[in-house]
């Protein structure tokens, strides 16, 4: 009892041991604070990587592919049975994609995954990411008429339309310049002092256009030497996409369907926001988009074909509806065609069949099932020995990243509670000089009947209650900043003028949070034993001490 | 923890003499005049024996001897006083007998039972419920109120559970105890708002709190003017006489030994009857 009475009294008398103890709180603080944000980070990147893969694939090694899909899709029925929730085909291949913005042609790596629009939204997410709300709920290569996502509010078939208006009479300006420009040009060669006669002739016809046109056709005029060129280097490709480059062609190849801009579209492609998305930030400190091509516009994708010997194919495509997964690996690496018109272009369909190949085939389990178990099991039906296939889990395909958190995260916690340990320290020095400063006490104690061990619990409740205390008031304030930290973020920046949390860079509008109960509870527990450790030392020296000695003690 | 020490040859009569500390009728004569002669004690039962008793300090190589072979008894009831110059071992003898230390050779029998070699938590068990010490400098815990500093004994002696139960008891205990040596009103008090005299009868209060058989007393005067160290040497020659509490005291003072039944002195660590 009287281990519980001086335990109190010196918690309420002893304030250099509270100072001592504010190390601990600090540290649980930080602890829980750095592993909320840390596991908010994970979990979103769980979700974010688990959003676009399904739970199992299996892929084939080849670039031909799994040519005799039914009946594996049959077997891994078997396999699985009720494990099995969905389960769809894939076709991924490496691919170049190129667009054209204001008369230049942009490249870009992209993986061109073939899917089934029918099945795949049920193995992933990935609908969730699209930026129409029609797609979101039903995946569709239909390019919509407009109402995509408020940063796209020109996009659509209605952009198309106006787009492609735009461009006829921006190519009728630009061939009347480069007449008139031809004309000045040949003038110049010919007699200087006529030049000047020439360039006054111009001036009244510029005069009918407005304006804006002139500043049009001045952005022309400048760039038109690149224009030329591209025109003579690729005339055969431009061709080819029908970009209504030249409007006598139309004219001559009436009878011949000449694909129309305006009024058709070739098929749909959903490309990563970040393959055409420029974000950036307006003077006034805003987070803005840019985008180099929108839903509506036309791409061109280069790809290997199947066969022995592969070949590059060239096909277009046109943009129906960008993916924002908000991983910068998927959103600026990943586009998404039919699977079917894929299948056509690589010639990856049998003539007497009529099946296609598919490169992978993704699963995905029912709510509860083992994961692993699941793979397992389809590992030991295909074996890699004797099958080219290779049947991995998500968490395996995305292993180094997730990884490289987890070590993140465990490095992170170990210095963390290296803190925790150095405050450990403090309690310790503060604890021997209590003990010491307590010697006569603890002589009268002893001098009363108080044994060793009654003596040592006195100082070790007294660091167990003050470690209670530390971690407990820790325990607090780090859920109170947890709660609140978008709210203290702001604040930062407030006070700083420095963005604490940069969406330009993050992705996340906010800072994501998790607390995890458990987590929070190994914490305190561990800043406990820890204050607890630090007060064994001092609380055995005072157990040891000699009564009689203890009572001298000046 | 109670049989740690059998009372063989104990005299029940006397022993519930400590006990009757519990009724109200005790009253302590502070005032009262002493005839400070040497008195007789009323029990020929040996309360506490200690021989051939040795003690020496080390401090590295040097060896300072202080009890050179102690012969020591003290009767059932008698209120001895040992005395002696600084130095002499007096103290250390105190302590001893107290099984504050342990000595280098000999052998300390109390009631028979020897005490000096027993198990650690036998000889705590037996400082708590068998001997009361008060010291020069009173050892009150600054941290605790007088109630609390007197209840303190029998916190140590229960547990938590155990005091919780008997809790009211025991603090009523502990408040006719301060009213015994006349401080019901400072019970809420801490032991630095108190006097000296105030604080070597709290200590008193605090010695007699699990009814121990023998007191033994360290200096109790010595750091006490003359007066206020006669209110103590009454009330303890009158728990002595009262209630037959056996007292051994230590003192440097011939007068305050002269208030005891028997005084032995000790010079440069061996016994002189006188």
């Amino acid at each position: 009892m009287f281990k519980l009475l001086l335990c109190s009294r010196y918690l309420r008398s002893r304030y250099i041991a509270l100072a001592s103890i504010i190390s601990v709180t600090l540290g649980v603080a930080t602890m829980i604070v750095v592993n909320s944000v840390m596991s908010g980070f994970q979990e979103e990147m769980y979700k974010r990587l688990h959003g676009i893969l399904s739970d199992i694939v299996v892929e084939s090694h080849g670039s031909n592919g799994i040519e005799d899909v039914a009946s594996l899709e049959n077997n891994i029925r078997d396999i699985l049975g009720d494990d099995l929730e969905g389960l769809t085909t894939t076709v991924h291949i490496p691919s170049m994609l190129t667009f054209q913005v204001r008369g230049q042609w942009i490249t870009k790596q992209v993986n061109l995954i073939g899917i089934d629009d029918q099945t795949y939204a049920s193995v992933s997410d990935f609908s969730q990411y699209l930026l129409h709300p029609q797609n979101r709920e039903r995946l569709s290569f239909m390019l919509r008429e407009g109402g995509y996502d408020k940063r796209l509010r020109d996009a659509g078939r209605q952009y198309r339309r106006m787009r492609v208006a735009a461009e006829r009479y921006q190519e009728e300006q630009r061939k009347q310049m480069e007449l008139q420009t031809t004309d000045a040009a040949l003038n110049e060669s010919l007699v200087q002092d006529e030049s000047a006669e020439v360039q006054t002739a111009n001036v009244p016809s510029e005069t009918d256009h407005n304006v804006a046109d002139q500043d049009h056709a001045n952005e022309l005029l400048a760039g038109e030497d690149f224009d030329l060129d591209l025109a003579m280097e690729g005339g055969l490709s431009l061709n080819d996409i029908n970009v209504p480059d030249d409007p006598f062609a139309q004219l001559d190849d009436a009878p011949q369907h000449v694909f129309d801009p305006a009024k058709e579209e070739w098929t749909g492609i959903i490309l990563g926001i970040s393959i055409s998305n420029i974000r950036h930030r307006t003077p006034e400190g805003e987070v803005a988009d840019f985008f180099l091509c929108r839903p509506g516009d036309d791409v061109k994708v280069g790809f290997p074909t199947a066969g022995k010997k592969p070949e590059i194919a060239f096909a277009d495509f046109t943009v129906v509806d960008f993916y924002e997964s908000k991983m910068s690996e998927y959103d600026s690496g990943f586009a998404f065609v039919p699977i079917r018109r894929l299948q056509e272009l690589r010639n990856m369909i049998d003539p007497a069949t009529g099946e296609g190949a598919v490169s992978s085939i993704q699963l995905k389990l029912a709510e509860g099932a083992n994961l692993e178990l699941a793979c397992q099991k389809l590992r030991e039906h295909y074996p890699a020995e004797l099958f080219p296939y290779r049947i991995q889990t998500w968490k395996e395909m995305q292993g180094p990243l997730l990884a490289a958190v987890q070590m993140e995260t465990t490095i992170l916690n170990i210095l963390l509670f290296m803190i925790i340990a150095v405050a450990g320290f403090g309690i310790l020095a503060t604890f021997f000089m209590i003990v010491v400063e307590k010697t006569k006490d603890i002589g009268i104690l002893k001098s009363l009947g108080a044994s060793k061990k009654g003596v040592m619990s006195i100082f070790l409740g007294y660091g167990l209650s003050l470690g209670c205390v530390g971690s407990g008031v820790g325990m607090v304030l780090g859920l109170l900043f947890v709660v609140n930290i978008n709210s203290i973020a702001s604040l930062l920046e407030s006070f700083t003028g420095r963005e604490v949390f940069d969406p330009t860079i993050y992705y996340f509008q906010q800072i994501p949070t998790v607390i995890e109960p458990w987590t929070i509870g190994w914490i305190v527990l561990g800043a406990m034993l820890i204050a607890v450790m630090a007060s064994v030392l001092p609380a055995l020296r005072a157990a040891r001490m000699h009564p009689v000695e203890a009572l001298r003690y000046e | 923890m109670n049989n740690a020490v059998s009372p063989k040859s104990q005299n029940a009569g006397l022993a519930s003499g400590v006990h009757s500390l519990r009724g109200p009728h005790f009253d302590v004569p502070v005032n009262s005049a002493s005839d400070g002669s040497q008195r007789t004690p009323a029990s020929t039962s040996v309360a506490i024996r200690a021989t051939g008793l040795k003690k020496a300090y080390r401090k590295g190589n040097v060896v300072v001897p202080v009890l050179k072979g102690v012969d020591f008894s003290c009767r059932e009831g008698e209120f001895t006083a040992i005395v002696g110059q600084s130095g002499s071992g007096k103290s250390t003898l105190l302590h001893l007998l107290g099984t504050l230390d342990v000595p280098d050779a000999g052998e300390i029998f109390f009631r028979d039972c020897r005490i000096d070699n027993i198990h650690p938590a036998k000889r705590d068990a037996l400082r708590n419920q068998q001997f009361g010490m008060i010291f020069q400098f009173y050892h009150l815990l600054p941290e605790l109120s007088t109630l609390e500093n007197v209840v303190l004994p029998q916190m140590i002696r229960n547990g938590v559970w155990g005091y919780w139960k008997q809790r009211r008891a025991l603090r009523a205990r502990a408040m006719e105890l301060l009213e015994t040596v006349g401080l019901s009103h400072r019970l809420r008090h801490r032991p630095k708002e108190l006097s000296g005299g105030e604080m070597q009868r709290v200590a008193i209060a605090r010695a007699l709190m699990t009814n121990p058989r023998l007191l033994l007393a360290d200096e109790p005067t010595g750091n006490l003017d003359h007066e206020t160290g006669e209110q103590i040497m009454h009330l303890l020659t009158s728990l002595n006489k009262d209630h037959q509490l056996t007292i051994i005291m230590v003192t440097h003072d011939q007068l305050i030994a002269k208030r005891a039944h028997r005084t032995v002195q000790l010079v440069e660590g061996c016994v002189k009857t006188i």
